[in-house]
């Protein structure tokens, strides 16, 4: 059973969302980063690189697939986790302490279509 | 799963194991375990175990058995001696790839088996069936009643020895096999494997199969998934059927004309000496990016001006030498070691260098 944490908030392509002001800083669930297995690669935005909702805006490798990563809201990255991209099995050790991006958010009232946490580990059963 | 699904006779063992299980040719089968990369590592350090039941085992046997094998297999079997395994391929006429499989020379005069590849298990049997008109041979498809696990890695033959108490594993040298009991049934010892690694083929009946696999599972041989059988087998340069070699990419193109032998004759004989006279469009390279971006199947591979040259068939970021790398179907001119190519993942494009396909530096008993 994959952990789900409370007070985040969550995309259905599994990516989850902590706000803090007008930022959305953005990891993967457990889910995600059981389902992928040991990743070894982070494919990094660039800072400043703009989204919209639901755009790719890179990817996880693990040894055998590829999942990309989808913007839960829209906005631009204004910080990218130098930690995981040099490190990326961080995000199997701890996938939510462990953040991807964060996203300077031009439109917060988008996380209102974001999942909480007991409707998101109703999609992860 | 549906009712097509095929199982092998570890199954039951691999869910209780809490495996991840996938279809793969036909059958569910565990993909991983403890994770591909605990069990990579395990192969390569240790000892590591798979099942591989869902391989094909076609007995050949009959006056004509010999002169029939070599007719439509790419290897000589001529200079074979009992106990001996040779790696080839069965060819359609064009060049193009049946199969690619292990020939054993049998101890019995005049009986031969071939080990092939679980997809192809039905398309060999029905292909080899065709080609035997005029031939005085017994074809039996016994795939169903052998089970096989692969025992690999640097602690395989103390496993064998030690664990299973199967002491006649450790003269055998690479590529060579003996006939052996498992109580009262046939154990056939091959020291084979597609790892890279040193290691040990083990065929019997479901039921001894299941009893080894419990016994080597009990003394800490690690139950690995065809996750790390492909992470390993790329390592060390070892071609899948189905990505490196295909009814479109014949031997010589991937590099395997070496064991396509022209001074006899096989079915696809003179496909192979055209390709290995006139060249192939195509070639089959390594290439070894300078970023950690990681090439997949499928990913085109460039010129530094964008034009495409190539396809990736299989690629990694490399468990056991920290690198990204893969396997490449490009224009023959580029195919050259040091030559300059890019692979395009996703949006961008990743400057590599062609390098040897042997990735890793292998260790097979000589």
């Amino acid at each position: 059973m994959s952990k789900v944490v409370d007070g985040l908030l969550y995309s259905e392509s599994h990516e989850w969302v902590k706000v803090d002001g007008n930022i959305a800083i953005v990891g993967v669930s457990d889910f995600a980063q059981s389902e992928l297995g040991d990743i070894t690669y982070v494919d990094m935005p660039d800072e400043g690189d703009e989204f919209a909702a639901g755009e790719e805006f890179g990817a996880l490798e693990s040894v055998k697939a590829s999942g990309e990563l989808n913007a839960p809201v829209s906005g631009k990255i204004v910080a990218c986790n130098a930690e995981v991209e040099d490190s990326p099995e961080l995000i199997n050790e701890d996938p939510y302490f462990n953040w991807i991006v964060k996203i300077e958010m031009s439109d917060s009232s988008e996380l209102e279509k974001l999942l909480n946490a007991a409707a998101y580990a109703q999609k992860c059963i | 799963m549906d009712n097509q699904t095929k199982t092998t006779c570890l199954h039951a063992e691999h869910i209780a194991l809490g495996a991840r299980m996938s279809p793969f040719a036909g059958f569910d089968m565990p993909i991983q375990y403890s994770g591909i990369v605990d069990e990579h590592n395990a192969v390569r350090q240790d000892a590591g175990m798979f099942d591989v039941s869902h391989m094909g085992e076609i007995f050949v046997s009959g006056p004509d058995a010999a002169a029939y094998v070599n007719h439509v297999f790419t290897n000589d079997i001529r200079p074979m001696k009992a106990g001996d395994i040779l790696y080839g391929m069965l060819l359609y006429p064009d060049g193009g790839v049946v199969d690619d499989l292990l020939v054993y020379r049998e101890f019995v005069p005049d009986h031969y088996l071939l080990v092939v590849n679980a997809a192809n298990i039905d398309k060999d049997d029905a292909w080899l069936r065709e080609q035997a008109a005029g031939y005085d041979v017994v074809i039996d498809n016994r795939s169903d009643a052998w089970g096989q696990i692969a025992v690999q890695g640097p602690a395989a033959e103390k496993a064998l020895t030690e664990v299973l108490g199967l002491p006649e594993a450790a003269p055998l040298t690479f590529y060579t096999f003996c006939e052996s009991h498992w109580g009262d049934d046939r154990l056939i010892i091959s020291r084979t494997g597609y790892t890279g690694e040193d290691g040990f083929e083990l065929y019997a009946s479901p039921a001894s199969i299941v009893q080894m696999w419990r016994r080597l599972l009990d003394a800490g041989v690690k139950p690995c998934g065809l996750g790390c059988r492909d992470t390993l087998r790329f390592e060390a340069g070892l071609p899948l059927y189905g990505d490196e070699l295909t009814a479109e990419i014949s031997p010589v193109m991937a590099g395997l004309g070496m064991f396509c032998k022209l001074d006899k004759d096989f079915i696809g004989r003179d496909a192979i000496a055209a390709q290995k006279a006139d060249g192939v469009a195509r070639k089959l390279v390594g290439i070894c990016l300078q970023d950690n971006a990681i090439p997949r199947a499928g990913y085109p591979v460039e010129l530094e001006d964008g034009t495409q040259v190539g396809v990736v068939t299989t690629g990694y970021h490399s468990i056991s030498l920290d690198k990204s790398l893969c396997f490449a179907l490009v224009e023959a001119k580029y195919a050259a070691l040091g030559t300059a190519l890019w692979v395009r993942v996703r949006k961008r494009s990743f400057p590599g260098e062609v390098v040897k396909k042997r990735f890793y530096q292998t260790n097979y008993k000589k």
